[in-house]
């Protein structure tokens, strides 16, 4: 978790306000707030994750994403951050919306279905894949989303959202030269910011 | 021989009384020239008098909060005694803990059954109307008294939820923490509506006698007990109610007899809730606050905007609602989350899945304590933090 962190937290603004969409135990925005001196808010559906982060002293709140973020005012966060998110929800593209009407800016991290491993299984098993950033079996998954690089490159094409910035890196979060070179072939997990104009 | 209370209870407790001799002005345009406030106390205040942290009672509560009075029949502790105590949630071994009887309130602080200076008789109806922004007001008269500058946190439920963000309103510098469980930015009319029902059940009561029924040596016992059961009723859920009592009948089988006797369990229960209340509360005090309720609105003062209610508030707030309350159903606890996110301050909330109604709030739910219990050990954390 912690290098994530770490390559997170380079794109954030110092004193930032920052939205974390299902923030977990709370780790990223305790960081944040550490080194980034950041203000903000962790949105989380899970009562264990939730009562982790007041323990923290992170603030959250208890709030289901599906229902989307009309709570929440235009353009009042620097940025929406969402990680290892966006392939578990059911409203992938509302929730995308509504990430870019709240924040000024996105920050998206996913699981890269396009690698090799996957290609693999899936090509020469013939099984759904599992593999160490996706680790489930099909029937107990909570990623009922998955999708590629190229396929999310697509979606923002079509959606007009920009991408100010990409990030491919193996399971473990490094920047290896694999992943740079062959990003959909070799990448493990995607970090994006996005824009809308 | 004297009862042992048990090792997480604060043990044999003694109420104070608290005397003040200024004028309190009060929001309806009179004022008090001397009143009391009775309160409890428990825990320690530390060197620095930072560890204090406030309890505020709701409708029908008042300063027992936690503890028992008497040693040798300890009966029931007080209202919210799961919660307070060594180890608790709210740990005495932290924090000094305060909580007082309201003005108004018929436990001991001066409220309609206190005698009226000015004619020697019981105040009765002509006690003034006291508002959510007059209790704080007198409560930070008790913390003067007390040498409590500034309270780690004020704590409350229901209509004490409503005087803990009134606390962070009023009084910005002199709350870190405001914690506002099962509460309402402002009562809706369905609220207003179930509280008016109440308020005719007592007026109705021919023993009410306009409210001098001190004088005539009698109680309106039914109006007081018609609307306590009324209020039951919002406290629980539909799903609890049924949990709880089904359709069970009390022999067995139903006696199709026109004389009303309670057949079925709910009946027997709302009847002895109304009872119980008549003899430990006074109908005055019980008209009087439900107008305070109805009055709270701290929205009014700023253009019915709350977020710029929150504006000037500096404490950090935890806001928790439960799933099956429908009196502040948990959609009225995002209402004051969102005035305060927009507002940009501090701000955690939690809905907990409960079936108990809006009585959620005085059960020791797992979830609801362990978060109660993991912020206010961050509170704890603080406090030592400034004391180290």
């Amino acid at each position: 978790m912690r290098p994530e962190l770490e390559l997170i937290s380079e794109w954030i603004r110092p004193g930032a306000r920052v939205l974390d969409l299902g923030c977990g135990d709370g780790a990223l925005l305790a960081y944040l707030r550490e080194h980034r001196q950041v203000s903000g808010y962790g949105l989380e559906i899970d009562s264990t994750n939730m009562l982790q982060c007041i323990q923290a002293g992170v603030n959250v709140i208890h709030a289901d994403l599906e229902a989307g973020l009309a709570d929440f005012g235009e353009s009042s966060f620097d940025y929406v951050i969402m990680t290892q998110t966006l392939q578990a929800v059911r409203q992938t593209e509302a929730l995308l919306d509504e990430m870019l009407r709240v924040g000024r800016q996105g920050i998206v991290t996913f699981p890269n279905f396009g690698f090799w491993r996957c290609r693999v299984q899936i090509a020469l098993q013939g099984l759904m894949p599992v593999v160490k950033t996706l680790p489930y079996q099909w029937y107990n998954t909570p990623n009922i989303h998955l999708f590629t690089l190229y396929d999310f490159e697509q979606l923002c094409r079509r959606k007009h959202i920009d991408i100010l910035q990409r990030m491919v890196l193996d399971h473990a979060h490094r920047p290896r030269l694999g992943p740079k070179l062959w990003p959909n072939l070799l990448g493990e997990i995607a970090l994006y910011r996005l824009g809308r104009a | 021989m004297p009862h042992t209370f048990p090792p997480d209870s604060v043990g044999l407790v003694t109420p104070q009384t608290a005397h003040f001799h200024e004028p309190l002005a009060l929001d309806c345009g009179r004022s008090l020239a001397n009143y009391e406030m009775v309160y409890e106390i428990y825990g320690t205040l530390n060197s620095d008098r930072s560890n204090a942290v406030l309890i505020c009672h709701a409708l029908s509560g008042d300063h027992h909060v936690a503890g028992y009075h008497d040693e040798d029949d300890p009966g029931k502790p007080g209202w919210w005694d799961n919660c307070i105590g060594p180890g608790k949630p709210i740990d005495t071994r932290e924090f000094f803990v305060v909580c007082c009887n309201n003005l108004g309130g018929c436990k001991g602080s001066t409220g309609p059954t206190a005698i009226n200076p000015e004619n020697l008789k019981p105040y009765g109806p002509d006690f003034p109307i006291v508002t959510v922004k007059d209790w704080v007001r007198s409560q930070a008269r008790l913390a003067d008294q007390l040498g409590i500058a500034q309270w780690a946190a004020v704590v409350g439920g229901s209509l004490g939820g409503m005087q803990a963000m009134q606390w962070a309103i009023a009084f910005p510098d002199r709350v870190r923490h405001s914690l506002v469980i099962a509460a309402a930015p402002r009562l809706s009319a369905q609220n207003i509506a179930f509280n008016e029902v109440a308020r005719q059940a007592i007026l109705s009561d021919p023993d009410f006698h306009h409210g001098h029924y001190y004088e005539f040596g009698v109680v309106p016992r039914r109006g007081l007990m018609l609307a306590r059961m009324l209020g039951h009723i919002t406290y629980l859920s539909d799903e609890g109610m049924r949990a709880k009592f089904g359709r069970e009948l009390r022999e067995g089988k139903m006696n199709f007899n026109f004389n009303f006797d309670t057949e079925f369990q709910v009946e027997s229960y709302l009847r002895h809730q109304g009872h119980a209340f008549v003899d430990r509360f006074d109908a005055n005090t019980y008209l009087l606050i439900t107008k305070t309720l109805d009055y709270f609105d701290p929205a009014a003062d700023f253009d019915e905007d709350l977020s710029a209610a929150f504006h000037r508030t500096q404490a950090h707030f935890l806001v928790i609602a439960f799933t099956s309350d429908w009196r502040f159903a948990p959609a009225r606890s995002r209402e004051i989350v969102r005035a305060l996110v927009r507002a940009g301050r501090e701000v955690s909330y939690a809905e907990i899945p409960s079936e108990y109604g809006h009585d959620a709030f005085l059960m020791p739910i797992p979830l609801y304590h362990e978060t109660l219990r993991g912020y206010l050990a961050r509170v704890a954390r603080e406090v030592n933090n400034r004391a180290a």
